[in-house]
């Protein structure tokens, strides 16, 4: 079951490049069936029977290629799988067939990558698909054509092949030092020293530059900014979410238990501060939607490296599973509810032909559904309740004050402000009457009902938190599993 | 599962599903909107006195809860203390949706108006039944939400500048009582409204952590109960239209910020302990300060609405004077006050939006000749006006009698001093306006609508009508058992701070 996730996507992508027919988004429609069910009956199976690594092909510990399942990677295999299968959706709906063409071949393929990535064991596979996600992703955010569009999409390919390239040099570091590429074998064999401590350096700054964090954000809002609709949501909720992913996986399972980390995590979660202050505001600045909502990616991902200080200074930390709470919910809240944002944008320009916010004025009373979408995304990325995103703000900041480390308060304090901020800048507009009415063209049926669906999603998953924050504690499991195994 | 588990949630969902519905509606369906609300307020009239009924007689607690991992647990309780805002707030739900569909008749946008109105009564019922801090922030922050498209419902430029303030106001103040709640909760762990003592058991080190946590969650709360310097918002929220500002003032937003420091103070940190920590005092010298100062600044209003809002500001602190004076009578006073400022500043509000709407009248100047002219409303506004200086029989002289023999009770004789002064400030900002209405001739013609009618439309006048009788049978009565005042007696006692 777990290959197919990978096999399907794989499949359709090749289908929809070969037959790229009139019914070309029904490739998107099927994959979009098959890996909800796909992805909800392996996390039932994590849920049931807990962590485990599938060897494929049957071949033993440092020769083959193995999958590792555990409740991280199937609550991002889920998220990935209902974002990815109502932005398909949408998609079907959104593309002139001679984009289509592109898009879809395109889409699944890092459908496909993005799915790996998350189920990965080896530091040299992740290089692979991780590589992949990235070229996918750049041609997707180029699809447009436009001037703008290339360039800004030429710029995010180099910083994310620069990223790339410093990760490989890790891997090899790595490598050379222990003769193996097994994250959960390298969890136990790797120890400190400078080779393990440039490897460190190289991977970080890789990941880092690919998921956007402060200094490295630049490429950002210009590359989701220029794309078409749903590309920037793909971009947004979820490449950014795979480079993280991997990065939270090996510091937490390669490198903090080596004991290099605990210096640097200091250093991510203030560049995390910065970045949630900075890109909230310059989200409140900007004249576009489309940027606001981008540079809003930007703070949003800031949050996310807050876990780092405290989950890798501490070892066995009593609040670290409340950290793993806020950062989970946090990823999967904002990939929700940004992918609603930048789908309602979408419709904006379909209707009105700009995002421009002061052309924005009264949508509130012509496209309610719109209004009403980018208000409850809205919610969610403000971390008011009841949301994802305030159940994350919740545990997020109940471990900041246990852990004593009080002044990462910061981040969730005035950067919810500031989110409010420009949240309720885009709605005053949305209120303001207009003084002379413009030219509205209606929003397709489906186009309108599946950003609501998704802003939805990220408001109930405030209300149920169990069984995820369950499914986290499974994670805990890698040592003893790869112990056993041995 | 059965009625007990059902009720509240029923009660919850009945609002909340109306106000779904009405989202979904068309525009040009007004009468299934209105015959909508109209059973859903109704409804939740109903059940909410079943409960009672269950609570008071039969001492049976109705509850449903889940949790949500890590010590977040969502509750929903309906306690002593829940019993007498639930009961305001679905009581006069009922009213100011009749009042409002009068008022709004013919307008824009009424969907998106009955919508909001409805969520934001879900969100002050949430507040009410809430039985952990938790579920109360989830419900103090779903107000905020929903109160913004009401206040910015007419959607002129001055609108939304009223709305943005209220924004900055309430967002910030929702941000210092988050950082308290996480920070009790740090401390003391998950606990409900019912395990009172908690904090008194922790280490006597934290005491101190305790006080600034306190003065956290009063900053947090006193934004929406308008606690000065805090209360910068309501009178610039005044642009909204009548009914909304009679919910923000009379039910929703005003008393859920005091309703959540009479939680804070009885159930969180036990008023016996909050005393032994010494922070009783400096809460009830702030809420003495926000007593005058209210009023001092309603003298200096020319326009109606504004100075009810001072009034507004005024008037809201009694409670939390109430909830900070240490004796069994001000806890009388502050419950009960939670349901008579309810009633008569709803109906002030009722009569200023019918004389606005009919004569096109704002200013107290120009208020001359209304008596005559619309006297079932001028007779409400002068009952309620009457009740807020502390007249007899109407229901403000029995808070302000209870709250003052409480302070001689807890040896505070200032309260009395402060009940007097206000009084007198209340008189001189009220009766001018009294005396305009009845003995002053009219200035100039009226911008009327409705040329030559007599009075407001029967939906106006109807509900204003209602909530005067109400004030004034609230006093008349106050004897009775099942009086606001009789209730607020069972429920200290309930409550254990009547002897």
């Amino acid at each position: 079951m777990e290959s197919l996730l990978v096999l399907v996507p794989l499949a359709a992508a090749m289908g929809s490049f070969l037959a790229p027919g009139r019914g070309i988004a029904s490739w998107g429609f099927l994959t979009s069936l098959a890996i909800p069910a796909l992805a909800a009956g392996t996390a039932m199976d994590v849920y049931q029977h807990g962590a485990r690594r599938i060897s494929l092909g049957g071949w033993a510990e440092p020769l083959g290629i193995h999958l590792h399942m555990d409740g991280l990677s199937v609550i991002f295999l889920i998220m990935t799988a209902l974002v990815g299968a109502l932005i398909s959706i949408y998609s079907a709906f959104f593309f002139k067939r001679d984009t289509a063409r592109h898009f879809w071949p395109l889409w699944l393929l890092m459908w496909a990558a993005l799915n790996s990535l998350f189920m990965v064991s080896d530091i040299f596979n992740a290089y692979v698909v991780l590589e992949l996600v990235t070229i996918c992703a750049a041609a997707l955010a180029v699809l447009s054509g436009k001037t703008e569009s290339l360039q800004a999409g030429l710029r995010y390919l180099m910083v994310a092949m620069a990223g790339s390239l410093a990760f490989l040099l890790g891997v090899g570091f790595l490598y050379a030092e222990t003769g193996m590429l097994d994250m959960f074998m390298l969890s136990w064999e790797l120890q400190g020293g400078p080779v393990a401590a440039a490897a460190f350096g190289l991977m970080t700054t890789g990941l880092v530059m690919k998921s956007a964090l402060l200094p490295f954000h630049f490429w950002l809002p210009p590359a989701h900014g220029e794309a078409p609709a749903p590309v920037s949501a793909l971009l947004s909720a979820l490449v950014i979410k795979g480079s993280f992913f991997l990065l939270l996986r090996l510091w937490v399972g390669v490198f903090e238990p080596a004991g290099i980390t605990s210096h640097a995590a200091y250093v991510l979660g203030c560049l995390g501060v910065l970045a949630v202050l900075w890109g909230s505001y310059q989200a409140l600045i900007q004249p576009r939607l489309k940027l606001i909502i981008a540079y809003s990616s930007v703070a949003q991902v800031g949050y996310l490296f807050l876990m780092f200080p405290l989950l890798c200074t501490v070892p066995e930390a009593p609040w670290a599973e409340k950290a793993w709470a806020g950062g989970t919910y946090q990823a999967i809240s904002h990939g929700l509810a940004k992918a609603a944002l930048f789908l309602a944008a979408g419709n904006l320009i379909l209707s009105t032909g700009t995002d421009r916010i002061h052309y924005m004025k009264n949508i509130a009373s012509r496209l309610p559904m719109t209004t009403f979408t980018l208000g409850l995304a809205g919610i969610s990325l403000m971390g008011l309740p009841p949301s994802g995103g305030f159940v994350a703000k919740w545990m997020f900041m109940q471990a900041i004050l246990e852990s004593g480390q009080w002044w990462w308060a910061v981040a969730p304090v005035l950067g919810g402000l500031l989110t409010a901020g420009y949240v309720f800048r885009i709605l005053g507009y949305a209120f303001l009457l207009a003084e002379k009415e413009p030219r509205m063209l209606p929003v397709p049926f489906v186009l309108e009902k599946i950003p609501l669906i998704l802003a939805l999603c990220s408001i109930l998953i405030g209300f149920r938190a169990e069984e995820i924050i369950f499914l986290l504690q499974e994670h805990m499991l890698w040592a003893i599993e790869v112990e056993g195994d041995s | 599962m059965n009625l007990n588990f059902w009720l509240p949630l029923l009660v919850l969902c009945s609002s909340l599903f109306a106000g779904l519905i009405i989202f979904m509606l068309d525009e040009s369906r007004s009468r299934l909107r209105t015959a909508l609300n109209l059973f859903a307020a109704a409804f939740k009239v109903v059940a909410v006195h079943y409960m009672a009924y269950r609570l008071l007689v039969h001492g049976e607690m109705h509850q449903v809860g889940f949790s949500m991992g890590l010590g977040f647990e969502f509750l929903i309780k309906v306690d002593f203390l829940s019993l007498m805002f639930l009961a305001l707030s679905s009581n006069l739900w009922l009213v100011t949706t009749l009042y409002a569909v009068g008022y709004l008749e013919g307008s824009p946008n009424r969907s998106r108006f009955f919508g909001f109105f409805s969520l934001c009564v879900t969100a002050s019922t949430g507040i009410a039944m809430a039985g952990n801090l938790i579920t109360f922030f989830i419900f103090y922050e779903f107000l905020t939400l929903t109160t913004y498209p009401l206040v910015v419902h007419r959607e002129t430029r001055q609108a939304l500048e009223a709305g943005r303030n209220y924004l900055w106001y309430t967002i910030g103040g929702g941000s210092v009582l988050f950082v308290g709640i996480v920070w009790l909760h740090v401390l003391a762990g998950p606990f409900n409204f019912t395990d009172t003592g908690v904090l008194e058991a922790l280490d006597p080190a934290h005491y101190s952590t305790l006080v600034i946590i306190f003065a956290l969650l009063i900053a947090g709360l006193g934004v929406k109960a308008a606690l000065v310097p805090l209360h910068g918002w309501l009178p610039v929220a005044m642009v909204a239209p009548a009914p909304v500002s009679a919910l923000l003032h009379a039910v929703a937003v005003v008393k859920a910020g005091a309703f959540g420091i009479v939680r804070v103070v009885f159930d969180v940190y036990d008023r016996e302990f909050a005393a032994g920590l010494g922070l009783l005092e400096p809460l009830a010298i702030v809420a003495a300060v926000t007593i005058i100062f209210g009023s001092v600044r309603a003298l200096m209003q020319t326009d109606l609405k504004k100075r009810l809002a001072y009034s507004t500001v005024s008037q809201v602190s009694y409670i939390t004077l109430g909830a900070a004076i240490l004796a069994p009578f001000s806890t009388v006073a502050a419950i009960v006050h939670l349901v008579h400022q309810g009633i008569m500043k709803i109906t002030l509000f009722f009569c200023a939006g019918n004389i606005a709407e009919t004569l096109g009248l704002h200013s107290v100047r120009d208020m001359g000749g209304v008596g005559r002219r619309m006297p079932v409303t001028a007779i409400c506004f002068t009952v309620a006006a009457f009740g807020m200086i502390g007249v007899p029989p109407v229901a403000g002289f029995v808070s302000k009698w209870y709250l003052g023999l409480g302070g001689m009770d807890a040896g505070l004789e200032w309260v009395v001093g402060i009940m007097v002064l206000s009084s007198m400030l209340n008189a001189a900002y009220f009766l001018p306006v009294v005396k305009t209405i009845w003995f002053k001739h009219a200035q100039k013609k009226w911008r009327t609508k409705h040329s030559g009618r007599f009075e407001a439309p029967l939906t106006l006048l109807l509900p204003a009508l209602a909530t005067a009788s109400m004030s004034l049978l609230a006093g008349l009565w106050a004897g009775w058992t099942w009086s606001p005042l009789g209730i607020a007696e069972q429920i200290a006692a309930g409550m254990g701070a009547l002897p």
